[in-house]
């Protein structure tokens, strides 16, 4: 089987990407009204995401550990309940969470009075029925979590097909032949398709997370410049008519632009690693911190290798092309 | 690697560039109208990034244009003939050397002109080695890039238009690393953290040198 990685390809991007979209967020609280509290009779109206409540779910006030119980749950639908609690007075802190059977909502409520603490109640933990494989629901990110898969594989794709184009650069200076020069082009084309596609997810991503399209950040930077380079590399080409000297130009310039380019990507964020939005940098967390990531790790590494060998495929299929038509011309 | 013949090799651009003298003159006076531009459009008082950004944008600037002249000024005859006397290792090795001497004498220069121009409040609580230090090793960071990209330029036989095409995407890295090292420096933080900034760059300035030794043999055969 001379074309099973190919196979595996389609199947490792289907699966990753069926996935990706269709694989639902782990249920959360995203909403709690009213924001204050006083102490007496209050009703509070819970509005969930993903969390199908049923009669039986156990809702709670904490402040600083101690705990008020429900005295009364009402579930209107799968993503709201109401529960009345009888607030007492004296409680150590500002804010108090609302926890509904595990799921909690830091800081849901205000409190002016403070005290010297109140008794606490002794609830019932409670968990909410198990909804089976799904991804974190973070703030935030919410649903667009699932462009972790789309994103990301990007630039590994992006940058495996650059070192491809790299090694048949390498050949050419110590062949000094033209065999080898049309795959490094070809790579570097293939690449910076990946190249737009990865601006274009995280264009679209940041607009969501971060508030703009565009920010100065190390791994942006990084983009760009990779774009750059590579745009470069082509008008370099372009302006060499001889074929000979415009391989082996083309190839001293591709290799001395990508050791600088990984060290760029590679080095010089470590160097000065204060000012990345993204994660694990900067004091952010990784997605490696996420809680349930080995979730997203199931779907992520076989996007990333999925998205890879289409890349070399596609690589492979333009290689083949380019070559057909030489044959022709000749 | 010969150093009689790098020396010689540094004599002879020393010759050359004594006997064009207009070429340096022609240099110092982009640096001075670049910075009297900037003075012209900003007039009052600048802050520290400003500062900074702009004196490195003149300095990048003034760097191109040095150093396209590099590999430009020599004909395919003498090529050849410095071909046939001279290691090509060599020759790079001795053309990024001269070129280093020459930006950084060029960078102190700009410095000069630039805080006579723009201020030098900036500088009164600067840690003053750090920022010269920083000065150099972009000088010399900026000759051993542009260097290599000034021959295959000049091989491609495309002039200056296409050493910035080139030049531009592959020194933004270095320039990133100097623009932080150097503020650091204007802001006279210490050593003990500015350290790993000076070691990149100097850990930069050394792969970018031994790139162009490794690929320029290359560049040269035909």
């Amino acid at each position: 089987m001379k074309h099973w990685w190919k196979f595996l390809a389609v199947a490792l991007l289907l699966t990753a990407s069926i996935a990706g979209l269709r694989v639902p967020l782990a249920p959360d609280l995203v909403h709690v009204s009213p924001d204050r509290i006083a102490p007496g009779e209050i009703t509070v109206t819970v509005t969930g995401y993903n969390t199908d409540f049923t009669a039986d779910e156990r809702v709670f006030l904490e402040n600083d550990g101690q705990r008020v119980c429900a005295t009364s749950v009402r579930v209107i639908d799968g993503t709201h309940l109401t529960a009345s609690f009888n607030v007492p007075t004296g409680m150590r802190k500002n804010l108090t969470d609302v926890v509904v059977s595990g799921l909690r909502y830091d800081g849901a409520l205000f409190t002016e009075a403070l005290g010297e603490g109140i008794a606490s109640g002794n609830c019932v933990e409670g968990h909410l029925a198990n909804s089976g494989f799904v991804f974190p629901n973070r703030p935030i990110l919410y649903e667009s979590i699932r462009n972790l898969h789309f994103h990301v594989p990007m630039w590994f794709a992006m940058i495996t097909l650059m070192a491809i184009s790299v090694v048949f650069s390498i050949m050419t200076l110590a062949t000094n032949s033209l065999r080898y020069d049309g795959s490094a082009v070809n790579a570097v084309y293939v690449g910076l398709v990946f190249c737009s596609l990865g601006l274009i997810t995280g264009a679209i991503w940041a607009r969501a997370t971060w508030g703009a399209f565009w920010t100065n950040d190390v791994k942006l930077n990084g983009a760009a410049v990779t774009a750059l380079i590579y745009l470069a590399y082509l008008v370099l080409r372009g302006s060499v008519p001889d074929a000979h000297k415009r391989a082996r130009l083309a190839a001293i310039y591709n290799i001395f632009a990508f050791v600088l380019l990984v060290l760029f990507l590679f080095v010089v964020p470590r160097l000065n690693a204060v000012d990345s939005l993204h994660p694990g940098n900067g004091g952010n967390s990784p997605f490696s911190d996420l809680d349930l990531d080995k979730r997203l790790r199931m779907v992520f590494y076989p996007a990333v290798l999925g998205w890879i060998l289409l890349g070399v495929w596609m690589f492979n299929l333009r290689d083949r092309a380019a070559r057909l038509a030489e044959q022709l011309d000749r | 690697m010969r150093t009689a013949e790098i020396l010689n090799v540094l004599r002879l651009e020393i010759a050359l560039d004594l006997r064009q003298r207009a070429a340096w003159g022609g240099m110092l006076l982009y640096v001075v109208s670049a910075v009297y531009v900037c003075h012209l459009a900003v007039k009052s008082g600048l802050g520290t990034a400003t500062w900074n950004a702009l004196f490195w944008i003149i300095l990048l600037f003034a760097a191109f244009n040095a150093l396209s002249r590099s590999f430009q000024r020599e004909d395919a005859g003498r090529q050849l003939y410095l071909h046939t006397l001279v290691d090509p290792r060599n020759l790079v090795l001795a053309r990024t050397l001269y070129n280093a001497v020459t930006m950084v004498v060029l960078s102190l220069l700009s410095l000069l002109f630039y805080s006579l121009f723009l201020g030098s409040d900036v500088l009164a609580k600067a840690d003053l080695a750090q920022f010269l230090l920083a000065v150099v090793l972009g000088g010399v960071g900026f000759a051993a890039v542009l260097t290599l990209i000034s021959a295959i330029a000049a091989r491609a036989g495309n002039g200056i238009g296409l050493m910035a095409i080139l030049g531009f995407p592959i020194v933004l890295p270095m320039l990133l690393a100097l623009l932080r090292a150097s503020k650091l420096a204007l802001d006279g933080v210490a050593w003990s953290v500015t350290s790993t900034y000076f070691g990149g760059l100097v850990l930069l300035d050394v792969i970018t040198v031994t790139l162009a030794w490794l690929l320029f043999p290359y560049l040269w055969r035909d």
